[in-house]
């Protein structure tokens, strides 16, 4: 009979997690769609900005190829978004992670155009301290607008690299560590495209996304 | 047990017994996240939601929630509570969930909601409940903003900026900056900057409560000196 008590009390117990469970699964069930479309938007949005102006005839986020190279890309998995233009593939942008930045990763997006020229940079994420680093933030400080144009040959090889460590792009004042981190990250991503670059710009449509 | 007035709930909520200036709970995400006043904003009014729900909740089962399951009960149904309201924002405030996104689930540690819980919705008719939880949290998310209002003027010149992701675009008109070229004090935005602004505002609330006090004490003795003569 003394076990009665403690039955109840697990009932109860029990009774609340299915309820907590429940109303999780229902929320997620009617949220899942939509915060997906919101995700796919917010990677929509920033592709778009650092590709060439004018409308493309693919869905960049359908057409896309995952590669692997942990050591100059961060992460496991990375992903190729392409953008075409009369079927020709005009820009691969990729996201790369920055593992050593300040303060955790920092995910880039880095788009490169046919010719091997950088269409852009942007910053998806990151963690850096909040009026030093975060710089690297368009909204913040135009210096990542800075690499669009640039190619592995301008400026040269050697000069890939912030201007304490001899080459020709900007640190911030009181912040090395995080423009040094997206410039060589930078720099990895352009050396792959260039690597690989049949493979990225010649492979087939991976899936047609709603054409406009 | 005699119950309190409904205005002096709201007024403790507010002020009497204001959860982050008086009781000091929440000081994680109240420290965290007050970078700005659109993120103090944001991170009230999604504190403040879980509070209502939890309170209406768990009063709602206080008769029915034996005691000794009693926290396990209310971890839960606050959890359950934290990851819908989480949900949601990711469904439609998606913008400010990449600001918020990484502190959400720190609302489930928040002391104030558990604190809530035991002390006052397992106790309390569920109208009451709802109540002091809007209370506490309206009181908690002025107290973000306000945090985070401070920070956001001190240490970047700018008030309200990027309102509009929280409140819609009509909000942009809000936004308020001191100029391209004002510097900014760092400090305020980092860690420390959070722990000396709050301790500047209860300082200034103690101030406050001492000279209403001291008022209320003239008035009081001018009311007894009177009395005699009139």
């Amino acid at each position: 009979m003394k076990l009665s008590p403690m039955l109840v009390a697990a009932g109860i117990l029990g009774a609340f997690a299915v309820f907590g469970v429940g109303l999780v699964a229902v929320t997620y069930g009617m949220t899942a769609p939509m915060i997906a479309a919101n995700e796919r938007a917010a990677v929509l949005r920033e592709v778009r900005a650092i590709l060439p102006p004018g409308e493309l005839d693919n869905d960049p986020i359908e057409d896309r190829l995952e590669i692997s190279d942990p050591v100059r890309l961060g992460a496991q998995v990375t992903q190729v978004y392409r953008a075409r233009r009369d079927g020709d593939v005009v820009a691969v942008v990729l996201d790369p992670v920055v593992g050593n930045g300040y303060s955790g990763p920092i995910r880039l997006l880095v788009s490169v155009l046919a010719d091997g020229s950088l269409g852009g940079v942007r910053v998806l994420s990151h963690r850096e301290t909040p009026g030093l680093g975060d710089r690297i933030e368009v909204a913040r400080s135009d210096w990542i607008l800075g690499f669009s144009g640039r190619s592995l040959g301008n400026p040269p090889a050697e000069d890939w690299e912030v201007r304490r460590d001899g080459g020709e792009f900007d640190q911030f004042t009181g912040a090395t560590i995080t423009p040094r981190a997206v410039v060589r990250a930078v720099r990895g991503a352009l050396e792959l495209v260039a690597e690989q670059r049949a493979a990225l710009f010649a492979a087939p449509v991976v899936a047609t996304g709603p054409s406009e | 047990m005699a119950d309190k007035p409904i205005g002096a709930l709201v007024s403790d909520g507010l002020w009497g017994n204001n959860q982050a200036l008086v009781a000091l709970l929440g000081l994680c995400p109240l420290l965290a996240t007050t970078t700005s006043a659109t993120n103090g904003l944001g991170m009230g009014l999604a504190t403040t939601s879980v509070l209502v729900l939890s309170n209406l909740t768990i009063s709602l089962i206080r008769n029915l929630v034996r005691p000794e399951v009693r926290l396990p009960v209310f971890v839960l149904v606050i959890a359950s509570f934290v990851t819908v309201v989480e949900l949601s924002m990711q469904a439609f405030f998606y913008d400010l969930y990449l600001v918020l996104g990484i502190f959400l689930p720190l609302i489930t540690t928040n002391c104030i909601i558990i604190g809530r819980a035991e002390a006052f919705a397992s106790k309390n008719a569920p109208d009451r409940a709802v109540i002091d939880g809007l209370a506490m949290g309206v009181g908690f998310a002025l107290v973000l903003m306000l945090l985070g209002g401070l920070r956001e003027l001190v240490g970047q010149g700018t008030l309200f900026y990027q309102a509009h992701l929280l409140l819609g675009e009509a909000a942009r008109g809000l936004s308020f900056s001191l100029g391209p070229d004002f510097q900014g004090a760092l400090l305020a935005i980092l860690p420390p900057g959070a722990f000396i602004a709050l301790g500047l505002l209860i300082a200034l609330k103690n101030v406050i409560d001492k000279r209403v006090r001291q008022r209320q004490a003239v008035r009081r003795s001018v009311a007894a000196g009177a009395q005699p003569t009139g």
